[in-house]
């Protein structure tokens, strides 16, 4: 009999990826604001249109303003990510709530962040040409889009060929699938490079690798304590304590 | 010891998947509220804007773009 309810699920989901927003803030804070500065101090010396006053001040935007934006990013995941986990439940394989929530989060880093990330780095203020942002949002949504449902279908493919390959073969085939897929969509998705002339390399190597470690960040804390939390949920369901069924 | 209601036979049981209609209606709530979320955090007053004005952009700036998003 299983006992978990969505409900629960996605109460937990929320709180874990709060619980992660906030260690992911604390990654964003100390290793992300540094190249953040530094580009604005780029920008700055290069433009004169930014003359202006600033609606919301530095300061702000990298505690209070950063912080909105990473712990609402968690919450949001942290729903979504719970539910996908109730899908994969049971389904995926013979696996427990805990491991199954470190293969969806281990997943939702991938598929949500890793790969759209390898087509279209995230950059620093002063990278970026603003008259192709509505097309580069556009297309960065799409390639997270196609990202997750490719993996949902190299999922089902996968339970396909496991009847015939074999767990191991089946998990492979499924992967070079995923893998090819996420290729053809890099070869014909158009790319950008905008890069203004003498920007350090090093500014956007290091902002790109912060954000990298902000989002491992976000996902592993995510993974782990939605896995604590499901498994805890699991054992408490099954315990005897819990009031039999009427029947 | 107290009667169980699990068999003692399942140690290790397999787990019942989770209906799907069980699920369909939080997807759906939560989807949508997700979504919307993202969008303030990930776009808004970027390359579309409902709010006039740059304050949300502002506000969230560092953190749109050291998530990944697009934003200038």
């Amino acid at each position: 009999m299983n006992s978990i309810s969505v409900r629960a699920l996605l109460v937990r989901g929320m709180l874990a990826g709060l619980i992660a927003g906030a260690a992911a803030f604390l990654v964003a804070y100390f290793i992300g604001e540094g190249p953040v500065d530094a580009a604005i101090a780029f920008e700055e010396s290069h433009s004169h249109e930014h003359g202006g006053e600033e609606l919301v001040s530095r300061a702000v935007q990298s505690t209070a303003g950063l912080a909105t934006g990473v712990l609402l990013f968690g919450v949001a995941v942290g729903g979504l990510t719970a539910l996908a986990h109730c899908v994969a439940l049971g389904r995926v394989g013979r696996f427990g709530p805990r491991a199954t929530a470190a293969l969806v989060s281990l997943g939702g880093l991938l598929t949500v962040y890793v790969v759209p990330y390898l087509k279209y780095p995230p950059n620093p203020p002063a990278v970026g040409d603003p008259d192709t942002i509505g097309q580069r949002t556009g297309l960065y949504f799409l390639m997270v889009a196609l990202s997750v449902l490719l993996a949902v279908a190299a999922v089902i493919l996968g339970k396909r060929l496991a009847a015939r390959l074999g767990n191991w073969n089946a998990t492979v085939a499924a992967s070079a699938a995923f893998v090819l897929a996420v290729g053809l969509a890099f070869a014909f998705l158009p790319s950008f490079d905008e890069v203004p002339k003498g920007f350090p390399a090093a500014v956007v190597w290091e902002f790109r690798l912060a954000t990298l470690a902000l989002q491992t960040t976000l996902w592993t804390v995510f993974g782990l304590v939605f896995g604590h939390l499901a498994e805890r949920l699991h054992t408490a369901g099954a315990s005897p304590r819990r009031v039999p069924a009427a029947v | 010891m107290a009667h169980s209601t699990v068999p003692a036979t399942a140690a290790t049981p397999a787990i019942t998947p989770l209906s799907l209609k069980e699920i369909a209606p939080w997807a759906v709530f939560t989807a949508l509220l997700a979504l919307i979320l993202l969008y303030f955090v990930g776009a808004e007053q970027g390359a579309v804007s409902l709010v006039a004005g740059e304050t949300v952009h502002e506000w969230v700036h560092d953190g749109r773009h050291l998530l990944g998003f697009p934003c200038h």
